[in-house]
């Protein structure tokens, strides 16, 4: 079976990054899901992120 | 005098934020807030907004700032504590459960998780999907702001690994009967809808209900899958897992006119399957549709129709007539037309859901003259001048122009009310509109509009005036505000409810030919 027809036949486990309405809504409705407490890589700095990329692909 | 308060390495959402400077607002003393994030945008906004302070060029995207123009620092000083105060009561909202900084961190803490919804600024979306679909977690993209390029290379991978992808800019799927984002309460049945326009695919589904069927999927592609450079990838993956899929018996597409070859190669796949296929690719080319052994269709109420006629092992029909009995809708349209003013002769649209906006022209079409809009059917019908209408006009307030700091109308309708107050002249016989209920919507939609509909009838009847106001709801029973007690607020107004956007428009067509036979 794949992915999505497997998707079909389980309980929904949701990540939820970003609008935390979102995630209430879940848990309004009894669903499995949990509010990430995102924020941007290297403080949304262009600088850093670009410089940890460089890191990431070195690696 | 412009007061700034900023704090370092403190992250809020954007539309938590844009709620909270609309409630700032209203302290007395403050003639302009923006509480937000230091983003260029954000920052730009300072400028246009007139609350520029040296103070802010040194912000950055994860630090947050409020700044504000006031009649006196004591008015700060109470700004800060309002902010501080709604900042927490939200936290309280929101529970004390742990929550994890890096994907990582969630999976291990949530293991099976299959499903992520995704909502972060665009610049930051590749790299965290990227992350997701390497732990096969299928997403939904809520995102905008994501390029061409991005949503490739993003759906590729999806489709390569066998995954979802739904997005960017995704705001409707019904996964395993759970309303995601902005999506409605239908119960379970036999139909299965892949969409890639967010409010028709809420319409089909929501009405599905209403006919006494159900949903099996609603699977969400983003508004951009059927064009050429992305070639409908998430629309075809989302088809193949329905016609899979043993609890569907009948698969709904819904989009806009899609790029030729793209339309050929989704009619095409619909050859593959015995499972019969409704599709409305809105106001586009009906005869290719029929041609491909699928069923073509007039309106999205016509999409539901059929396909509920196909699920209970009917043969389908156009529909273009009233659920109510035309006898009667015609006495109502006369009843109503008998209230206006010779010089009550314009039409205004005034739509939270683009999709319904767009429907809604089409049908119209050029029957009682162009219709002008900020997302018209000619070049030529684009509105110039939003401050100062002229004419017919159909308006999408979810478009770009009308959000710039505020959040989408249906999330805070206080966008619409605003324009029904500026747009609404004695100039106007009718006003069209949609009413977005469901999860994600504003809690009482119905209610903040059948207010600002009192005020704009109480403004017109000071000069002998009213307006015919007619509106459809896009929801269920089932949804948080409820489908029958958002329609009493309405009609309490004198707001006439129609069924459906289709119904609603025919209603507006029959009132437009009454008024411009006189």
């Amino acid at each position: 079976m794949n992915k999505i027809n497997k998707l079909f036949t389980q309980e929904l486990k949701v990540i939820n990054m970003g609008l935390e309405s979102f995630q209430k809504d879940l848990k309004s409705q009894d669903v499995d899901a949990m509010q990430m407490n995102w924020r941007p890589t290297a403080g949304g700095n262009p600088k850093m992120m670009d410089l940890l990329s460089r890191l990431k692909t070195k690696k | 005098m412009i007061k700034v308060d900023v704090r370092k390495n403190t992250y809020y959402d954007s539309v938590t934020l844009m709620l909270i400077s609309k409630e700032i607002k209203n302290i007395e003393g403050v003639t302009e807030v923006l509480v937000g994030m230091g983003t260029e945008l954000n920052i730009e906004l300072t400028e246009n907004l007139g609350l520029k302070d040296s103070v802010l060029n040194d912000v950055s995207p994860n630090d947050f700032f409020i700044a504000a123009e006031v009649t006196s620092a004591d008015v700060m000083v109470t700004v800060v504590e309002q902010v501080d105060h709604l900042l927490t009561q939200k936290k309280v909202e929101s529970g004390s459960d742990y929550r994890p900084v890096s994907i990582d961190m969630a999976v291990d803490q949530m293991p099976g998780a299959n499903m992520a919804i995704v909502s972060i600024p665009g610049q930051y979306v590749e790299e965290e999907v990227n992350k997701l679909l390497d732990k096969d977690i299928h997403v939904m993209l809520f995102s905008d702001n994501v390029s061409v390029e991005s949503e490739l290379r993003l759906k590729q991978k999806a489709v390569e690994k066998g995954l979802l992808m739904m997005g960017p800019d995704c705001g409707t799927a019904i996964i395993n009967g759970v309303p995601l984002a902005f999506s409605n309460k239908v119960k379970k049945g036999p139909i299965g809808i892949v969409g890639a326009s967010g409010t028709g695919t809420q319409e089909v589904s929501s009405l599905i209900g209403t006919f006494g069927s159900g949903v099996s999927q609603v699977i969400g592609t983003g508004g951009r899958d059927l064009k050429s450079e992305i070639g409908g990838l998430m629309m075809i993956q989302g088809m193949k897992a329905l016609m899979a899929d043993s609890d569907t018996e009948v698969i709904v597409l819904i989009s806009k006119p899609p790029a030729p070859e793209v339309a050929k190669k989704i009619l095409d796949m619909t050859k593959e399957t015995k499972k019969p296929v409704v599709v409305d690719f809105i106001g586009g080319d009906r005869e290719m549709i029929k041609a491909a052994g699928a069923y073509p269709c007039t309106t999205l109420e016509d999409a539901a129709l059929k396909a509920v006629a196909l699920a209970n092992h009917e043969t389908p029909v156009d529909s273009d007539g009233f659920t109510m009995d035309e006898h009667e809708i015609d006495q109502l349209v006369q009843q109503a037309v008998s209230k206006l003013k010779p010089d009550q002769v314009n039409l205004r649209g005034l739509y939270t859901g683009g999709t319904l906006a767009d429907e809604a022209m089409k049908m119209l079409g050029n029957t009682f003259g162009g219709i002008y809009s900020n997302i018209p059917l000619e070049p030529e019908y684009e509105i110039k001048d939003l401050e100062n209408l002229r004419g017919h006009v159909c308006l999408d307030l979810g478009e770009d122009q009308f959000t710039v700091g505020r959040p989408h109308p249906m999330i805070d309708p206080s966008t619409r009310s605003d324009r029904f107050i500026t747009d609404i002249d004695g100039t106007v016989a009718v006003c069209l509109i949609d009413v977005v209920i469901g999860y994600g919507s504003h809690e009482d939609p119905a209610g903040v509009v059948a207010s600002s509909i009192k005020e704009v009838q109480q403004k017109l009847n000071s000069e002998g005036k009213s307006v015919i106001v007619v509106a459809s709801i896009t929801g269920t029973e089932g949804d948080p505000q409820g489908l029958e007690t958002s329609q009493e607020k309405l009609e309490e107004q004198g707001i006439i409810v129609l069924p459906s956007n289709a119904q609603a428009v025919r209603f507006v067509q029959k009132v437009m030919s009454q008024v411009h036979k006189a």
